[in-house]
């Protein structure tokens, strides 16, 4: 670990507080969780016509949750073909009658919403405070706002009668799973098309959860299905001849591949992919909101945000009061159990990612930035990362160009805002960025000149159906969310 | 002297426009354009891969300018250029008549219809922004706004087919990038291109600053991938592609240009087929844009 990292274990808590008790949400609250699931096509849960199985784990134990079939071109096969079947008196419906289908599934969430909450900070390793107070209202209130524009289209601004594409696949990640999912089925629904989804191959569950939710509200065979899997599914799905759209959540590697196969077909393609964030805090800011907005932007869900706010831009005279406060804050941070109520910072979603993240970190310092990480216990099994803060990167360092996607924050400074802009603006990225100044001329002034889809001021990480999110440049194209959000899946 | 009545005419060496500029061809090469009889017209410059990255680089200079000039005095500007458009009428009538071997009578309908479609976009600019932006009603305490900015530098592969490409549909792919803030780098119809670089005149006094609008004739087998492949262009509108260079050449530029993942306006499936002087909607308008969202917290 860092050279000045205080050792683990010192008894002593914190600025001399109390401990907290532990607060352990039941995890029997996920319900039951099957020793292995299939694909759900048609409205049935089926077999794969494969005999591969992939196994999901808790990031916080190691245990094996269930296994799940990788998905054969043949399984894919089938699911388009159900989703064309069903896109046929699905797309045909009255608006109303299907705004009527969302809004069941939005209150089904909610009425399910611990359930849900529950199962994936299991199976996703984030912490049940985030999924309990974020993911989950977010993903009921999302299916409630495109459910309300299913019979208002003609109100949307793409002309009278907007029709859908037909058949989406969708492949989304493993941050957000049931957010994500979310994002890309409510709209797709609202306007009339049908959908095949492909979860992450690590974070499935609540997916396939979903897929009972949609029995439940009665929804017509064949209008969701959920095909699971890993990149090669995915691919299935992406370059199949009968999809009309593809949605895709994740790299910017992986968006890019998928960009060039579908280049000389029809599909329409939206794709949210990386980030590099710069936070920029101005001299005149509120020094103890911007700390909050520092950690918010970074350690929120570990870090695993397309958005975070990776590069902290700190104006140089307030650099030393700035890190000082963030050190102090990012000391009581409480890395653990994801089940626990009290927990900040959960696990690292995979092995596969604590890997990145440790590999990036290690160049972090062999370019010779400076590490530094609040003193914590990590527990023995689950993959775990310290909240860490790197001073004195440069902007040609990698943990400054490449996104980490992991509780990482890279410190730069700068003098003028137009510099600040010019630093923060240097990366083929442009996802979000944030800025704290109590100036709101220059709030207006930096607004108009980063180069970036969500600009927060004086606040960061706030997510909402009713604003559009997706990126400059390489960080896609296509918005979700809001009425911009159904452009991506209506004819126009 | 006396009088004669066969007066030789002055003939115009065509040039590239590039950065306010009309350059020859940096290779020196230049290729015959002729009418549908093989008559000879003009020699057009031979616009190489050099004189493409030249330009891409005038483009991207002119972006801030003109990106951060307020929406009123773009449409001042691009009303400019409709009036410069009107007085070389005649001009253009007879470039598009050898162009596309239509009559006089039809080609004049169809620079009327340019001209037009000039002014329909000159007064977009100040628009664009109340119908693709919108504020959000989020749940919480925050201002939440959403506008459309200008993607940047977008390359244009020009209309190479179809009733009115050599000049209607110029106009057509041209204005509406220009007009929502974006700065252009053009490959001129192939074969066809005296329009397109005879507009370089006209932009060229039109108030209009150079670089915004940069066109390239010659071979769009040379110009067309390196737009697509050039990493400091945000976006590509491949509408000519397939009728220059085959379906083939035209997804190859799709895919390189997801290499940059710029923003790809697809060609029609039979561009031979389109008919230029069907009203646009707001599509070609609302192509070269990103919604910006800030968020900012509502208190006292």
């Amino acid at each position: 670990m860092a050279k000045n990292t205080k050792k683990a274990e010192e008894p002593v808590r914190k600025n001399g507080l109390f401990e907290y008790a532990p607060a352990p949400e039941s995890p029997a609250a996920a319900g039951d969780i099957a020793t292995s699931y299939g694909h759900f096509i048609g409205g049935e849960f089926v077999d794969s016509s494969g005999s591969e199985a992939l196994k999901t784990v808790n990031p916080a134990t190691e245990q094996v949750l269930a296994e799940f079939a990788q998905g054969t071109e043949e399984d894919v096969d089938r699911a388009v073909a159900a989703a064309r079947k069903a896109f046929t008196d699905w797309s045909a419906l009255p608006g109303s009658e299907r705004a009527k289908y969302l809004f069941r599934i939005a209150r089904i969430i909610q009425e399910r919403s611990r359930e849900l909450a529950v199962l994936e900070s299991i199976d996703n390793g984030k912490p049940i405070r985030e999924t309990r107070d974020v993911d989950l209202p977010l993903v009921a209130a999302h299916f409630f706002y495109y459910a309300g524009w299913a019979d208002k289209l003609d109100f949307a601004g793409y002309g009278s009668n907007p029709r859908p594409l037909g058949v989406a696949g969708q492949v989304i990640p493993w941050n957000f799973p049931l957010l994500m999912l979310a994002w890309k089925i409510a709209p797709a629904l609202a306007t009339g098309n049908t959908v095949v989804l492909k979860p992450a191959e690590t974070t499935p569950l609540t997916a396939l959860r979903f897929a009972e939710i949609c029995r439940q509200a009665g929804l017509p065979k064949g209008v969701v299905n959920i095909v699971t899997g890993d990149g090669r599914t995915g691919a299935a799905l992406t370059s199949h001849p009968d999809v009309n759209k593809v949605a895709f959540t994740g790299s910017t590697p992986v968006g890019r591949a998928i960009a060039k196969q579908l280049a000389g077909t029809r599909k329409k393609l939206s794709l949210e992919l990386g980030g590099k964030a710069a936070n920029i805090v101005f001299d005149d800011a509120p020094i103890d909101q911007a700390v909050e907005g520092i950690v918010n932007g970074i350690f929120f869900n570990q870090g695993h945000v397309c958005c975070a706010g990776s590069r902290l831009l700190v104006q140089e005279s307030v650099q030393d009061e700035v890190l000082d406060a963030l050190k102090r804050r990012m000391d009581s941070l409480r890395v653990g159990d994801p089940l626990d109520k009290n927990t900040d910072i959960g696990a690292i979603n995979s092995a596969a990612q604590l890997a990145r993240i440790t590999e990036l970190t290690a160049a972090g310092e062999a370019e010779g930035a400076e590490r530094w990480s609040p003193a914590c216990e990590l527990p023995g099994a689950g993959f775990w990362f310290r909240p860490t803060l790197f001073t004195g990167v440069s902007q040609a360092h990698r943990i400054a160009r490449e996104e980490i996607f992991g509780p990482v924050l890279s410190v730069l400074t700068f003098r003028t805002p137009t510099e600040a802009v010019e630093k923060a603006n240097n990366t083929p990225y442009g996802l979000s960025a944030g800025v704290w100044t109590e100036k709101g001329s220059r709030i207006l002034w930096m607004a108009n000149q980063l180069k970036a889809g969500v600009v927060w001021a004086n606040t960061f990480n706030k997510f909402d159906p009713t604003s559009p999110f997706g990126g400059y440049k390489e960080s896609g194209y296509g918005r979700e969310g809001g009425r911009h959000g159904l452009e991506a899946y209506l004819d126009v | 002297m006396s009088e004669t009545s066969t007066r030789l005419d002055v003939l115009k060496t065509y040039k590239l426009y590039v950065g306010g500029k009309f350059p020859r061809s940096e290779s020196g090469r230049v290729y015959e354009v002729t009418d549908s009889k093989g008559q000879w017209l003009a020699n057009a410059p031979l616009g190489t891969r050099k004189d493409t990255r030249d330009a891409v680089l005038a483009a991207r200079a002119a972006v801030k300018g003109w990106s951060g000039t307020t929406a009123y005095n773009r449409g001042q500007v691009l009303y400019r250029v409709a009036e410069m458009l009107q007085g070389r009428r005649e001009q253009f009538a007879a470039e598009v008549a050898v162009s596309e071997n239509i009559g006089a009578k039809k080609a004049a309908a169809l620079v009327d219809a340019a001209i037009d479609r000039w002014v329909w976009y000159a007064g977009w600019t100040d628009k664009v922004a109340q119908i693709a932006g919108n504020g959000n009603p989020v749940a919480g305490p925050f201002f939440n706004l959403s506008v459309p900015e200008p993607t940047g530098v977008v390359g244009i592969v020009a209309p190479q087919a179809g009733y009115g490409h050599s000049f209607l549909g110029l106009v057509s792919v041209i204005a509406p990038a220009v007009a929502t803030g974006n700065t252009v780098v053009v490959a001129a119809a192939a074969d066809a291109p005296l329009p397109a670089l005879s507009l370089g005149e006209v932009l060229a006094t039109s108030d209009l600053p150079g670089g915004v609008v940069n066109i390239i004739s010659g071979r769009t087998a040379d110009i067309a991938p390196t737009l697509a492949s050039h990493q400091d262009v945000n976006a590509v509108d491949l509408t000519g592609a397939i009728a220059a260079d085959g379906p083939g050449a035209a997804a190859e530029l799709e895919a390189s240009a997801a290499d940059t993942l710029k923003r790809v306006v697809r060609p029609e499936v039979d561009p031979f087929a389109q008919d230029w002087t069907v009203a646009p909607g707001t599509d070609r308008l609302l192509s070269f844009l990103e919604t910006k969202t800030v968020w900012h917290p509502i208190g006292i």
